[in-house]
């Protein structure tokens, strides 16, 4: 937010999350329109030539660190990472003195659905009629055009992103999963072959936006209610009569769609896994979850991915008992972690949200290698947003999604210096004309400054 | 006799069962690596003298004083406290609960009369929670909401104990850009009409006993006006956009004693020679790099370093919440000045320059140069001891002092670490830790 911005009083955080998905087969889906995957993927990787980054230490996404590495990709793909490999045929780049993570993957992002300019006619997060929409998608509300994709890429080496609805609703509906590359259109920045996550809230957004209208929900205990029932309601769809609602919570209930749900307080989290329970369903990641280290024995028991900011707090009741460590005490008991921005300026700096996480862990005694803190923004994502078999690490046969820093990327000092998306070189440092510029800003102050 | 030492004295009495007692202390820290906060680069191996609550020596010559208390710095940091500019700190507990929040004016008739001091609350959490980042001093601000002015803010410090403020009505804030526009009818013609108004009715006021009949300003409105167009009281106007700062600047042809302050400044390297040679100094954002709205379609986190370079005199601020702008993250907002040093095309700062942006500076433009935010004899005996490069994510305050008085460390933050330190309810409930 700007300073004058401040001056009004801050209204973030009270979005939430979205989501879109698709059928989770590894392989690239066809750019077919088809019932049961419309609005195919129509991205393609661009072209790229074979890079051998040699003498770098390389984060791999895994938690595994390697000094002085050769990285080799082509073909859009991870050949090999290790040591004294043979770089014949490869364009070198000297990574003397630099760092490589994979791609920067932000599970939990708005960019497009609440693009900038933030203005009202922008604002296409929440359809906020309905305590449900499992029916909306949030891919047909990303604006392709939202020049935060830019910043993104350049300032946060991020290479993959899902947009989520926001929270207003109990059920916002699905999620995108996106590569960063600017498109014209969204199908040309659709992941492909990426499962849909499911947008759910818990707790004070839906019941305060229904209950403001004098509508059910209004108390915690509503939430449920109304939750409860839609899982119920769906649970006999047998997709004779196609419903759109219905199709998406088939789809979780099938295990095909992934449930990310925006939840703050602990003993809330503890009651959606129960429900979850009651209505056949898995709850893949809890968004936001500051009160996340109160049930850490409790996320790891049930598999559950805690996706959290490093030190946000007290902005509303619900974030109150956010605390530092809370990623590494999670990390400490086993548990799962991914750091998200939910923030355009946020997804910038994921690196040093993590690295601020990291230190407040180390100085309550719990110590977390550099290249374990990196799979909090690659590997751990990717897994939680169903494609940890494409992207989220530098092993072979995986995307080229890659990063050389020009630093450690746990420091304050440190920025992405080239990114490849599939092995293209999308964004470059040193070269200005490699600095994507959204047809928004064509012609515009400030028009392909360094941002 | 230091005022802060003897509140601090009172309250050790009082909280002595609760806390560590709050005594300044004349102490030197040695062998530490010293920034002293005025744009200044570190210094290895120096010593930093606190005595009565003051500055009395710091360098790398600097012996400590026979007798007096040493700390050992090796492999530490120790600068100023920092200073948060433009912080709405002691006005809420939490932003989303509005009973608890008196960070603006809501629908009150009442708009530039309204003081920050009359609701400051030194044991908000976020006090501390920011102090226990290396935060020392703000300025706190109301935001503006029935009319175009906020109020009149105050310069604090974050000590632990009753007295906050240090100054108060200490500047007064107008919005004008949009947000200005919206409040005032809807355009910025509008704010524009009102704000000259205002500053009229309060030149109209000077001396008078009895105000004529046609009046938009109540009667303390436009008297908590007067300092400001005498030019006694800061006016901190909060503007985006290049057209709307030229805009202001212009404002000194009619109002030429205005003592103007930009907030903002997304657009302000556009304009960064004018508001140079007009001497105006600005507190902004330092990584707004988003057309967040058509008022900062230029915004580049070059921002800072594009208008230091032209000579403007330039504070990081307006970290006002508990999200991504949070006051105690000021430290990397100024880390992330330096680093565009290494971003070919980029303008960055040198880091004792950002370490300037987050001390010295806005204790300037608060009205405190020289006696905060910075390490030299005579300021105010406000240290942190840094466990590494305190603009580094890594790092974080060892210790904290205000007035010579080491500062408490714990806060509900802290405590729920302890809490949840391990989960074991084997024995007895949570609820029994504490």
């Amino acid at each position: 937010m700007t300073a004058a911005g401040a001056l009004a009083l801050a209204a973030c955080s009270t979005t939430a999350d979205g989501g879109e998905t698709r059928s989770a087969s590894a392989a690239p889906a066809k750019a077919t329109a088809s019932s049961d995957a419309p609005y195919p993927s129509t991205y393609k990787p661009y072209p790229g030539a074979p890079t051998a980054l040699v003498g770098a230490t390389v984060f791999d996404g895994t938690g595994k660190e390697i000094d002085n590495a050769v990285v080799l990709f082509r073909d859009g793909k991870v050949q090999a990472v290790g040591t004294g490999l043979d770089t014949a045929g490869y364009t070198v780049i000297d990574g003397t003195g630099k760092y490589v993570t994979p791609g920067i993957i932000d599970i939990h992002s708005h960019l497009g659905d609440y693009p900038s300019p933030s203005v009202s006619a922008h604002s296409d997060g929440n359809e906020a009629t309905s305590p449900t929409t499992p029916e909306v998608w949030a891919e047909h509300s990303v604006w392709p055009q939202d020049p935060g994709f830019t910043r993104a890429l350049a300032n946060g080496g991020v290479t993959t992103l899902q947009v989520l609805p926001g929270s207003a609703n109990l059920i916002g509906g699905r999620s995108a999963t996106l590569k960063n590359v600017p498109s014209r259109t969204v199908q040309g920045m659709k992941f492909p072959g990426a499962p849909y996550g499911l947008k759910m809230a818990c707790g004070e957004n839906p019941k305060r936006v229904y209950g403001s209208k004098g509508r059910m929900p209004s108390t915690r205990m509503g939430n449920f209610a109304v939750d409860r029932q839609t899982w119920i309601d769906a649970q006999g769809y047998d997709g004779k009569k196609r419903n759109l609602a219905k199709e998406s919570l088939k789809g979780v209930l099938d295990g095909k769609i992934l449930v990310h749900n925006h939840c703050y307080r602990a003993d809330e989290m503890a009651l959606v896994i129960d429900m979850a329970k009651e209505m056949g369903y898995k709850v893949t990641a809890f968004h936001h979850a500051v009160e996340a280290y109160k049930i850490a024995d409790l996320l790891k028991e049930n598999d559950v991915c805690s996706a959290v900011w490093a030190d946000w707090y007290g902005f509303k009741m619900e974030s109150y008992d956010g605390i530092p460590e809370n990623a590494a005490l999670l990390q400490n008991a086993g548990a799962c972690v991914v750091i998200h921005s939910d923030d355009e300026n946020g997804i910038q700096r994921l690196n040093q949200e993590a690295a601020k996480a990291q230190a407040a862990g180390k100085r309550m005694g719990i110590d977390i290698p550099d290249a374990q803190v990196v799979r909090w923004l690659t590997l751990n994502a990717a897994k939680a947003m169903g494609i940890d078999g494409q992207t989220g690490s530098l092993e072979n046969g995986k995307m080229a999604d890659v990063v050389l820093w020009n630093g450690n990327p746990l420091s304050v000092y440190s920025r992405p210096e080239k990114v490849w998306i599939d092995g293209a070189l999308l964004f470059d440092a040193d070269n200005p004309k490699m600095r994507p510029v959204s047809d928004f800003e064509l012609g515009q102050p400030g028009m392909g400054d360094v941002k | 006799m230091n005022l802060r030492r003897v509140t601090g004295f009172a309250l050790a009495a009082t909280a002595a069962a609760l806390s560590a007692p709050l005594a300044a202390q004349n102490v030197a820290i040695t062998n530490a690596t010293l920034a002293v906060g005025d744009g200044s680069e570190p210094v290895e191996n120096a010593t930093v003298v606190v005595q009565n609550g003051k500055i009395v020596a710091a360098g790398p010559g600097v012996a400590a004083p026979a007798g007096m208390a040493v700390i050992d710095g090796t492999g530490k940091w120790v600068t100023p406290g920092l200073f948060a500019a433009m912080t709405q700190l002691g006005l809420y507990d939490v932003d989303g609960v509005r009973e608890s929040n008196d960070s603006s004016g809501g629908r009150s008739p009442f708009s530039a009369a309204l003081d920050v001091t009359t609701a400051l609350n030194p044991a908000s959490q976020h006090v501390s929670v920011t102090r226990g980042g290396g935060i020392t001093r703000a300025s706190v601000f109301v935001g503006p909401s029935s009319a175009i002015f906020g109020g009149q803010g105050a310069v604090v410090d974050l000590g632990a104990d009753p007295n906050m403020v240090m100054r108060p009505r200490a500047f007064q804030v107008v919005t004008l850009g949009e947000s200005g526009g919206r409040i005032a009818g809807g355009t910025r013609l509008a704010a524009q009409a009102a704000f000259r108004n205002a500053l009229q009715e309060a030149q109209n006021a000077v001396g008078k006993a009895d105000r004529p009949g046609d009046v938009l300003l109540n009667r303390p409105d436009a008297l908590a006006l007067v300092p400001v167009v005498k030019g006694e009281q800061p006016l901190y106007v909060a503007v985006e956009r290049a057209a709307d700062i030229r805009s202001v600047l212009a404002l000194r042809n009619e109002f030429p004693k205005l003592d103007l302050v930009i907030v903002g400044a997304s657009e302000g390297w556009m304009v960064a020679n004018e508001l140079a040679a007009a001497k105006v100094p600005v507190i902004a954002h330092a990584l707004d790099d988003l057309p967040t709205s058509f008022e900062d379609l230029a915004a580049t986190q070059s921002n800072v370093g594009r208008m230091v370079k032209a000579g403007v005199k330039v504070a990081v601020g307006g970290l006002t919440g508990g999200t991504g702008d949070q006051a105690r993250n000021s430290k990397q907002f100024a880390g992330n000045l330096v680093a565009l040093n290494k971003l070919p095309g980029a303008t960055g700062l040198t880091w004792g320059q950002a370490l300037a942006t987050i001390s010295s500076v806005p204790a300037e433009i608060a009205g405190f140069g020289g006696k905060a935010g910075v390490l030299k004899p005579g300021a105010v005996g406000d240290v942190v001891l840094w466990d590494g490069d305190p603009l580094e994510l890594s790092s974080a305050p060892v210790k904290v002092f205000i007035d010579g008085v080491e500062q408490p460390t714990d806060n509900h933050q802290t405590k729920l670490r302890e809490r949840y330190r391990d989960l074991d309810t084997s024995q007895l409930p949570k609820a029994y830790e504490w």
